[in-house]
């Protein structure tokens, strides 16, 4: 049986990604439900609406093949490029740091913000790179490519500055590395940095991680330049990082100190993680019910329909709310995984593995902020935080998975019916 | 990429079994949060969304024995702010000051409040008008953390009439706080600070109720709890000795011109019956918090109002201690009521190298020693101390209580001035500084180092009034306590109160205090004291008299001292006033001229 023109729809995909819009909205909508109420009283409306812009735009790029989007990456990636360089000069503050410029700004309406939808074009950007080889990158040199792809617009989003928004683009680039078939130690390797920024502050810890490091090159032996140089490279990193720390802002600093340590000043930093954690911890097994969480609705929740609206589901729907929803993403991953795994060809399996970082770094950061498992970073939760232009994206690129598996093992496309 | 699809397989793998150690992670993490550590964050919200709001119990009626208020709780106001931080207290103190006066010294202690607890409203007003409370009413939504809460006010009916008796309340202070007995207090409740209101505290305090409100993240007040409401219990009432309309009658004698103390009370029982101390001031103005100006104006006053001249002041007692005297005497087996003193009186007695005056210049004459108190003369008891030795005034006075308390339940009682040994006059004068033979003179007349309360003499004549025991002097309603200090025969008893029965007799030192239909005992005395003349060296004399009467079954004993009030007989006609309004008869109206003591 085939349509013309119609595109098998992987149902259990799609299914999950409605039930968790839907939860999002019911639980946004419960956020605006405040003693005193605010503007977040009525931004439920908003968020239906760009949920069914949303699934309308799903349903459109998913017409398009992927070959078309292979063949769109670049131009997507480069328009990209020059809308971030923009926005450094010309975007509009929002979020929690008022200076963050993250928004595109006309005539005084905040139209978007195309960090978003960035996240989307440089997985397409990787895709294509990664997929033009015939094996995964082997060196230093085979990486340079990759590294600028994700290097560029991630430099370009820190310097909004959105820390959040940055991890993700890392989220991703290692994601992407690992399913292009990478060898383990060169991940490693590439990750090593990284460690040593973070444990840069310590002297004695970035002590011993160094040495180890140092131990496991030696051993191995896996890629003597690449060794060196990023041997070379976590020297450099531990050395920057306490200059990098003096050069964060106060509040970035601040969030950072209060992620080791809540206690240190409950009344202004450690706040919104203490607050977060007695309404979710005062949730127990069933919660206190729709719409009746006191921390919420006294507003002594910080950020409720957006970085922190986990934390009502916590409260009002408890234990079993949180299972629930975090079941609803687990279906959504796996099957996200599952369209990977039988897609047509490498860059679509590229790309649905990209997307699939991207969702699953949202998800555990900004759960585990909710719970002081992760530093504040302020990035939204897929389909449950209030936001528009990440609704919007996050249906365009289920539009892109949906397509995936249309063509992939399964669908019907590749099953020969069309 | 290496699309293989065996290694595709194994990368799925391992990214769903990172995956799936992520996830339960989280799971555990919100399990132990949710579930381990429920009852702790439970805890924490409820901390966050309520706020106790303390409801003051009303304060113990105060009633005289007629059953007449004297003091009671009328329906006040107070406004007081729950904030979260220092800086929004100062954020919404600064608002307010805009809408209703306030002053820089009320908004340092409403943020010295906060600072004592800040998880209780913070009281801004503590006694609010009306006008304050409607204008922040029609301003409601500006203030949502203000709490405008009705409660009881204490008031005074006669205020100024009852307060040397009464005391007033105030706001418990960090001082106070630190003290034992106000271990189970808290910060910003009312507690007694004077007179019987501190005296019975423990009574008349109740116990405070509490109610909760529900406020948000910004302290703003979003509902009530009604649901962990608790009433407050009113406290017990004070039935008091005190005869309310003798009280306000002796108020009304001293005016406002007189200044000094004055204690009635039952010599029986030691029912205290009126006890006042002149001039007042009004203890009203002192609920709520006393405004700078009134209590800078009663600190300012010359003849200090805040100073309690029947309990707290001391005075010379002069010659209403040569009853004393004579008891000690006659005690002791030295003379017997009708002996006469070797010498008799010419104005003067002559000891050492000069002359002890008399009152009298031109002499009492030869006389016995119940002529010599009616006529209170010096020369005669000059000579009785002399015979008695200070040794013996000395001890025997302390005996009869002139250095300690009477315990009376007024907490601001002070002892009166007395010396306790013999050993005092070297510690204070030296060894060489003073003659027993001068210091029995001084003694015998009630001069020297003796200073007594107005109450002290009341309990002492109320010994002479009955059979030798003195009552304990009590304001509030109990069982009697009454010790003997003295042991006479009752005839010497008999003879001594006819004896101050001639105090107001014609000729006696006090003839114009007389009563008709009754006859009031009494020994008047005056004594030589600074002057409160600020800035000038100046002396007058105080005027003592204290007394019982019906002579012969004594009701009720006076007591009064009227700081410069020059002659006894002023104050005695004062107390003749006094005891004819309690007994029910009038002064005899008769000019007569008296003595000068």
């Amino acid at each position: 049986m085939r349509i013309r023109g119609s595109v098998s729809i992987d149902w259990q995909l799609v299914v999950a990604a409605i039930l968790l819009s839907l939860y999002g909205i019911a639980i946004v909508y419960s956020a605006g439900q405040t003693d005193i109420p605010t503007y977040v009283a009525g931004v439920w409306r908003q968020q239906l609406l760009w949920l069914a812009l949303g699934i309308a735009g799903a349903y459109l790029v998913s017409r398009a093949s992927m070959r078309m989007l292979e063949w769109l990456a670049v131009p997507l990636y480069i328009s990209t490029i020059l809308i971030l360089a923009y926005l450094l000069f010309f975007g509009g503050g929002g979020g929690t740091a008022a200076s963050t410029k993250s928004w595109i700004v006309i005539g005084g309406m905040k139209l978007g913000q195309p960090s978003e939808l960035a996240k989307i074009t440089v997985v397409l950007m990787l895709g294509k790179l990664l997929s033009a080889s015939k094996g995964p990158p082997k060196s230093l040199l085979d990486l340079w490519k990759p590294a600028l792809v994700v290097g560029i617009p991630w430099l370009l989003i820190i310097g909004q500055p959105d820390l959040g928004t940055g991890i993700v683009f890392l989220g991703i680039f290692f994601a992407m590395l690992f399913w292009s078939g990478i060898s383990w130690r060169l991940l490693l390797l590439l990750a090593s940095p990284i460690v040593s920024l973070i444990l840069g502050g310590v002297t004695q810890l970035w002590g011993s991680w160094f040495l180890l490091l140092l131990a496991l090159v030696i051993w191995y032996k896996p890629f003597p330049w690449e060794g060196a140089v990023f041997v070379a490279a976590n020297v450099l990193t531990g050395v920057v990082a306490p200059l990098i720390w003096e050069r964060l802002r106060p509040y970035q600093q601040a969030r950072l100190k209060t992620f080791l340590d809540p206690s240190i000043d409950p009344r202004r930093t450690g706040y919104q993680v203490i607050q977060s954690q007695v309404a979710i911890g005062s949730g127990g097994w069933f919660g206190k019910g729709y719409t009746e969480g006191t921390q919420k609705r006294l507003s002594f929740l910080p950020a409720q329909h957006t970085d922190f609206i986990f934390s009502v589901v916590g409260e009002e729907l408890g234990f079993v709310g949180i299972t629930l929803a975090l079941a609803l993403f687990a279906v959504f991953f796996l099957r996200i995984i599952r369209v990977a795994e039988r897609a047509s060809d490498s860059f679509s399996s590229l790309v649905a593995f990209g997307l699939l970082a991207s969702w699953f770094t949202h998800v555990v950061i900004n759960v585990g902020m909710t719970l002081n498992l992760m530093p504040i970073t302020g990035i939204p939760l897929p389909f449950f935080s209030y936001g528009g232009s990440f609704m919007l994206s996050s249906w365009l690129a289920i539009g892109i998975v949906v397509r995936i598996a249309h063509e992939g093992r399964g669908g019907r496309h590749a099953a020969g019916m069309v | 990429m290496n699309f293989h699809p065996n290694d595709v397989v194994r990368r799925a793998r391992v990214t769903v079994f990172i995956g799936a150690a992520i996830m339960l992670v989280l799971m555990v993490a919100f399990f132990r949060t949710q579930i381990m550590r429920y009852r702790q964050w439970v805890l924490q919200a409820e901390g966050n969304r309520l706020r106790e709001v303390p409801v003051p119990s009303p304060r113990g009626t105060i009633y005289d024995r007629n059953g007449k208020v004297i003091a009671e709780n009328v329906v006040g106001y107070t406004v007081s702010v729950l904030a979260q931080t220092e800086d929004s207290l100062r954020g919404t103190l600064g608002r307010l000051a805009s809408k209703v006066p306030l002053s820089p010294t009320q908004l340092d202690l409403a943020v010295r409040r906060f600072r004592r607890a800040p998880n209780r409203p913070t009281m801004i007003f503590s006694d609010a008008s009306f006008r304050v409370v409607s204008v922040l009413e029609e301003h409601r939504v500006d203030f949502p953390s203000l709490i405008v809460q009705s409660g009881p006010k204490r008031y005074y009916p006669h205020g100024s009439a009852v307060v040397p008796f009464v005391g007033y309340t105030g706001e418990i202070t960090e001082a106070e706080l630190a003290e034992p007995r106000y271990a189970q207090y808290r910060g910003g409740q009312i507690v007694g600070k004077l007179g019987l209101e501190k005296e019975y505290e423990a009574v008349l305090h109740g116990r405070e109720g509490s109610r909760f409100v529900e406020v948000d993240a910004r302290g703003r007040v979003v509902r009530e709890e009604g649901a962990q409401e608790r009433k407050p219990t009113q406290a017990d009432s004070l039935q008091t000795n005190i005869d309310l309309d003798l009280q306000l009658y002796t108020a009304s004698l001293f005016g406002d011109s007189l200044m000094g103390g004055a204690v009635a009370m039952d010599p029986t029982t030691g029912a205290v019956l009126a006890l006042y101390s002149a001039p007042s001031y009004d203890p009203n103005e002192f609920i709520g918090g006393v405004s700078f100006a009134y209590y800078d104006s009663l600190r300012n006053n010359p003849k200090r109002p805040l100073y309690n001249k029947a309990v707290q002041g001391s005075y010379p007692p002069g010659s209403t201690w040569k009853l004393a005297t004579a008891i000690l005497a006659l005690q002791e087996d030295v003379i017997t009521t009708d002996a006469r003193m070797p010498q008799q009186c010419n104005g003067f007695y002559y000891f050492g190298d000069r002359a002890w005056a008399c009152w009298e210049k031109a002499g009492h004459g030869n006389l016995t020693l119940v002529e010599a108190i009616a006529q209170s003369c010096n020369v005669y008891f000059y000579q009785l101390g002399l015979k008695l030795g200070l040794s013996r005034l000395v001890v025997g006075g302390v005996q009869l209580g002139f250095a300690r308390k009477t315990d009376i339940d007024l907490p601001e009682e002070t002892r009166s001035r007395f010396p306790e040994r013999l050993q005092y006059f070297n510690e204070r004068y030296g060894p060489r500084g003073w003659t027993t033979g001068a210091a029995a003179l001084n003694m015998a007349i009630g001069q020297g180092d003796n200073a007594q309360t107005v109450i002290n003499m009341a309990r002492f004549y109320s010994a002479l009034a009955t059979d030798g025991m003195a009552a304990r002097p009590t304001i509030v309603k109990r069982r009697p306590e009454r010790t003997r200090i003295m042991n006479l025969t009752a005839e010497q008893l008999t003879d001594l109160r006819g004896a101050m029965a001639g105090v107001t007799a014609a000729g006696g030192t006090a003839a114009s205090a007389a009563l008709s239909g009754t006859v009031l005992a009494g020994k008047t005395g005056s004594a030589q004291t600074a002057a409160l003349v600020p800035g000038k060296k100046a002396v007058c004399d105080d005027a003592w008299f204290v007394g019982f009467a019906p002579a012969d079954d004594p009701r009720i004993v006076v007591s009064v001292v009227l700081e410069c009030g020059g002659h006894g007989y002023l104050a005695a006609r004062l107390a003749s006033e006094i005891v004819g309004k309690y007994l029910g008869v009038k002064p005899v109206s008769r000019i007569l001229t008296e003595g000068n003591d």
